[in-house]
């Protein structure tokens, strides 16, 4: 759980660092980085995340994507600890096991959404550090997005980025995507091809700036037709 | 010594919240949730479990009570500790078709509280055929807040409604008052000013709503975690209607057109 902090051995840091009384509380969380993105479109929608899992100074792996496929319409990124993404994974994938035993038809996006608040509540007074996006098609066959906070405020979006590099990613797609701080700009919509490659180069630039998003791009793209997965490599270092 | 966190869902009957909720056994400090408190700094606060994350904090909402009904108003950002998380949230949430509450605080312990407490009066109503007071509503939410009263739990709502026209202010460290008038959020002071300047009973419904949006306006002006749209409410015995929201952004730019046409006019007036 402990970091690498000190290279040389703990004593060889503190030269560097004020020598007093320190101390150290054990922590049940941990950071292990990572960026999750998602677009809604017309008739689409876009999932995507990176795939690097590091703690502290480390890499764990290259190859961990954080997206997580639910239903055939709707996949879930979760990035942060990343005991909590795999656990409530773990308990999405049961309750919509009993849903579809208890109702006989599959959770939609929204009704997945709104469990998946519920979920992240009942654990407020200890909650699962994971920021949450799903990404998926609604009844009517449009693109939806759902963005939640670690506690279990969400609301619907056309595109949202979470994780590490969330803060970097964020004012990009406000711009390109939602025509933002621009004057005298036609408002397009969006096309499934163009989304994908907004989508890969602004995790281009995640990678470039961001030390723990890198290694590889996985997107899912969602429509009609299924779920549609890609990777793309990104920086390695 | 770990006591078992009993699920805060499931729920069964009508008193159950007080007996049913378990708090860890870990050292709880008394959360300061006043109405004047700032956002973003959760984190200052010690808790049970040191959180490595910010909570969604601050606002500028508003509701005040006159002739018309009761009008409702409140900015749109979600902020995080200096990042604002989201531009376009909903304060202003409905709870059936003649009530309507505000909320400040963390926007999740908002946003489930408002959606436990739908559910409650519609099982009121379901099980005694009629529809419970805003008076009620404001006490079933107290009672339900105050098993938690000193956990990190930040609820600072003001319920709007129509049975008669009345106006509650309910917040998680047990406050519940009546008003016709009440501000809540970081932003609050500033709306304050505004209020206090115009608001009477005898306002018409445009004139209201114009200064239900000024109030707003002039407070994300000057509160750095307030700003982006302002959304606004009116209740009625018919029950409410949203008005369509509004960009601040172009207000601001349209005043000071406004204000650059004034000077003009002000400066040819002198010279001429």
């Amino acid at each position: 759980m402990l970091s690498a902090q000190g290279f040389g051995g703990p004593g060889k840091m503190k030269e560097y660092h004020y020598a007093g009384a320190v101390e150290h509380k054990f922590s049940p969380y941990a950071f292990n980085g990572g960026t999750v993105l998602a677009v809604a479109g017309e008739d689409f929608a876009i999932v995507a995340s990176d795939t690097r899992l590091s703690e502290g100074y480390s890499i764990h792996s290259r190859d961990s994507p954080k997206c997580y496929k639910l239903t055939d319409t709707t996949v879930i990124g979760c990035s942060g600890f990343h005991g909590d993404c795999l656990t409530l994974t773990k308990i999405i994938d049961a309750r919509l096991k009993m849903y579809k035993h208890s109702n006989n038809k599959t959770m939609t996006s929204g009704a997945i959404a709104a469990m998946l608040s519920t979920i992240l509540y009942s654990r407020r007074f200890f909650p699962y550090y994971v920021y949450n996006i799903i990404g998926g098609l609604d009844e009517e066959g449009k693109g939806a997005v759902y963005s939640f906070d670690p506690v279990g405020s969400y609301q619907r979006d056309t595109y949202k980025a979470g994780g590490s590099a969330s803060a970097m990613l964020q004012p990009l797609l406000d711009n390109q995507i939602g025509f933002k701080n621009m004057e005298g700009v036609q408002h397009l919509p969006l096309t499934q091809e163009k989304a994908v490659q907004l989508v890969k180069d602004v995790f281009i630039s995640a990678a470039e700036r961001d030390v723990y998003t890198g290694d590889a791009l996985r997107v899912c793209v969602i429509t009609k037709d299924g779920i549609n997965e890609q990777t793309i490599p990104l920086r390695k270092d | 010594r770990h006591q078992k966190k009993k699920s805060l869902l499931t729920k069964n009957d009508f008193g159950h919240y007080f007996r049913k909720v378990v708090i860890f056994s870990w050292a709880l400090t008394a959360a300061s949730c006043s109405v004047e408190q700032h956002c973003g700094q959760s984190d200052s606060k010690p808790t049970s479990v040191p959180l490595p994350f910010p909570m969604a904090h601050g606002t500028t909402t508003l509701a005040f009570m006159f002739q018309g009904g009761v009008l409702a108003a409140a900015d749109t950002r979600s902020s995080c500790s200096g990042l604002v998380a989201c531009p376009a949230s909903q304060k202003i949430l409905p709870i059936h078709s003649h009530l309507v509450g505000t909320t400040s605080g963390t926007s999740a312990d908002c946003a489930l509280w408002k959606r436990i407490l739908s559910r409650e009066l519609r099982l009121y109503q379901l099980r005694y055929g009629r529809r419970l007071s805003t008076r009620g509503a404001a006490k079933l939410l107290s009672h339900m807040l105050h098993p938690f009263k000193g956990t990190e739990l930040c609820v600072a709502a003001t319920l709007c409604g129509f049975s008669g026209p009345s106006l509650f202010y309910v917040c998680s460290d047990g406050t519940r008052l009546e008003g016709s008038l009440f501000s809540v959020g970081s932003g609050s002071p500033y709306a304050y000013s505004i209020l206090d300047q115009g608001v009477r009973w005898g306002l018409t419904v445009e004139e209201a709503t114009s200064i239900a949006r000024e109030a707003v306006y002039r407070a994300t002006h000057r509160d750095a975690y307030s700003g982006n749209f302002v959304d606004v409410y009116h209740v009625t015995s018919k029950g409410w209607t949203r008005r369509t929201r509004e960009d601040l952004k172009e207000e601001y730019y349209r005043e000071k057109e406004k204000r650059r046409l004034e000077r003009e006019t002000r400066g040819t007036a002198l010279s001429g």
